[in-house]
């Protein structure tokens, strides 16, 4: 499979790290070589946040991405601050419920996708982030869909296992919306 | 061997660190190394052991020193500015010859520094964390393998030579994830008899102490120290060579920078630039032998690090000064990319 670079953004608590981590997991389901790292500390409570996914089927060497040939930003200040760094032929994808101006460059493809709005009107409250991941792998093709659902059982909480349900149905919705 | 699974760098380390045997954390919140101490919180009371959140760094470092008194493996981690205040009981335990694992998953410094990461205490780490004649043994790992393997390694050469082993590593390390072999328990064949465990009426008792009012008597376990410590710097230098075979250029780096260093390496190569890089696993001891063995075959050195050129002062010992060493750095929470290191290569050519 491709390799990809992939940046996530947003304020924190849109959920970015943890769509990052399903892409990682689904990464390590099928013994590909994967890094994830998180912005930390007080970004991550109410400040912008990111997380920059790697996978790989070589050795990674550094786990910051410079370059991303994927960008998925769900505020402002995000887009402003990667839209630049993205690979010519790369891919953004927007929440654009919260993302009301267009993309400046010419070179990448852009998906927008209401996402936001999208999980308030279908009673997804606070699953845009996996709206907005369901459009990401529709396009991206990043991860095999069959692992997905292995991938997203390791991230929901024990606890809650109703998640798995409702975030598989966002998911279904973002890749409806761009296919 | 056990499958791959996905965890944090802290956790890693903090689950290696159960898996060496280690049942007494002692330890105070301070970002990035956190999730150590919340690991251990939730892990120790399930299997016997002890998580105790102390009322400061110092009081940490000094439970450690009782727990190590004890013969049993004791750790505590913490973050830069955490680690100074931790430096008088790494003194204490060095002096008393104590096994203890100091974990320092470094920010930008000085003062209070940020909280991203950094390598800015390579000295304080490298030169013997206190005061006083004395080393630690220094492990960086690169990856959250390392971060594992590490640990059950620096947990085994403490109590082998009788010394405090620190893991220096940084932010980047602790927060990242990777996929990750937890490692197997090894068996431990170290010596224990010194251990202050009750004597039962049946042996003398054992004495850990760092006092010596006799000056005789202390410069004889000063000596003592530094013979132990000429044999690990034989014996115990960890380091990996990449690309090395037909390099003109060596980049020397370690940590988070040696995996930004790799891709720059990685770049250059595909430009014709004939350039490789060694690795220092271990701070101290420093792997000197590689790099002197270099110097007779590169042009140039480049040491890539988050700090103002500290490692660079040992490469230049390493190699007697024999040719130029480059700095390529970032400090303050800054991280160098790629494109910066593979400009400082080209600088180098």
């Amino acid at each position: 499979m491709a390799n990809h670079e992939i940046v996530i953004a947003g304020f924190g608590g849109q959920g970015l790290l943890f769509s990052g981590k399903v892409l990682a997991y689904a990464g390590l389901l099928e013994g590909r070589e994967l890094s994830w790292l998180p912005s930390y500390g007080p970004e991550m409570r109410g400040g912008t946040a990111n997380c920059n996914v790697i996978l790989s089927d070589t050795p990674i060497g550094s786990p910051i991405v410079e370059k991303p040939d994927v960008l998925m930003v769900m505020n402002t200040p995000s887009l402003d601050k990667f839209e630049d760094t993205v690979v010519p032929g790369g891919k953004i994808f927007i929440d654009s419920t919260m993302i009301t101006r267009k993309v400046n460059r010419t070179d990448v493809e852009v998906y927008y996708v209401p996402a936001t709005a999208m999980a308030l009107e279908k009673g997804l409250t606070g699953l845009a982030n996996m709206i907005l991941t369901g459009a990401l792998l529709e396009k991206t093709h990043c991860i095999k869909d069959e692992s997905l659902d292995a991938a997203l059982h390791k991230v929901v909480p024990a606890k809650k296992p109703e998640l798995f349900d409702t975030n598989m149905n966002a998911v279904v919705l973002g890749r409806e919306y761009v296919k | 061997m056990s499958e791959k699974v996905l965890m944090k760098g802290n956790e890693a380390l903090a689950e290696a660190a159960i898996i060496a045997g280690c049942r007494h954390y002692f330890g105070y919140p301070i970002t990035p190394q956190t999730e150590v101490a919340a690991y251990m919180a939730k892990r120790m009371p399930k299997i016997g052991g002890t998580f105790l959140q102390a009322e400061s760094e110092i009081a940490a470092i000094n439970m450690v020193y009782g727990a190590a008194s004890t013969g049993h493996r004791a750790m505590t981690s913490s973050s830069s500015p955490g680690i100074s205040l931790k430096c008088e009981g790494i003194s204490y335990l060095a002096g008393a010859d104590l096994p203890a694992l100091i974990i320092n998953v470094q920010r930008g410094g000085p003062g209070l520094g940020g909280i991203q990461p950094g390598q800015s205490d390579y000295f304080l780490a490298t030169r013997g964390p206190g005061h006083g004649d004395f080393h630690v043994l220094v492990f960086a790992p690169s990856g959250v393998q390392e971060m594992a393997d590490l640990t059950l390694k620096a947990f085994d050469l403490a109590e082998k030579y009788r010394m405090p082993s620190m893991i220096l590593a940084d932010g980047t390390m602790g927060q990242m994830m990777e996929p990750v072999v937890l490692p197997e328990p090894q068996e431990s064949h170290n010596d224990l008899s010194w251990a202050v465990t009750g004597t039962n009426m049946e042996r003398e008792h054992n004495i850990v102490n760092s006092l010596y009012l006799q000056p005789q008597d202390l410069e004889d376990m000063n000596n003592q120290r530094f013979a132990r410590y000429a044999e690990i710097e034989k014996k115990e230098a960890m380091w990996e060579e990449f690309m090395m075979e037909d390099a003109e250029i060596c980049v020397v780096s370690y940590g988070i920078t040696a995996r930004i260093a790799r891709n720059a390496i990685n770049e250059a190569r595909k430009q014709g630039i004939k350039v490789g890089m060694i690795r220092p696993i271990t701070l101290w001891p420093f792997p000197k032998a590689p790099l002197a063995a270099a110097a007779d075959k590169v042009k140039h050195f480049v040491c890539v690090e988050l700090n103002m050129g500290q490692m660079k002062e040992d490469v230049e010992l390493a190699i007697s000064c024999k040719k130029p060493v480059d700095l390529c750095y970032r400090v303050g929470g800054m991280i160098p990319s790629p494109t910066e290191v593979l400009e400082a290569i080209k600088k180098a050519m």
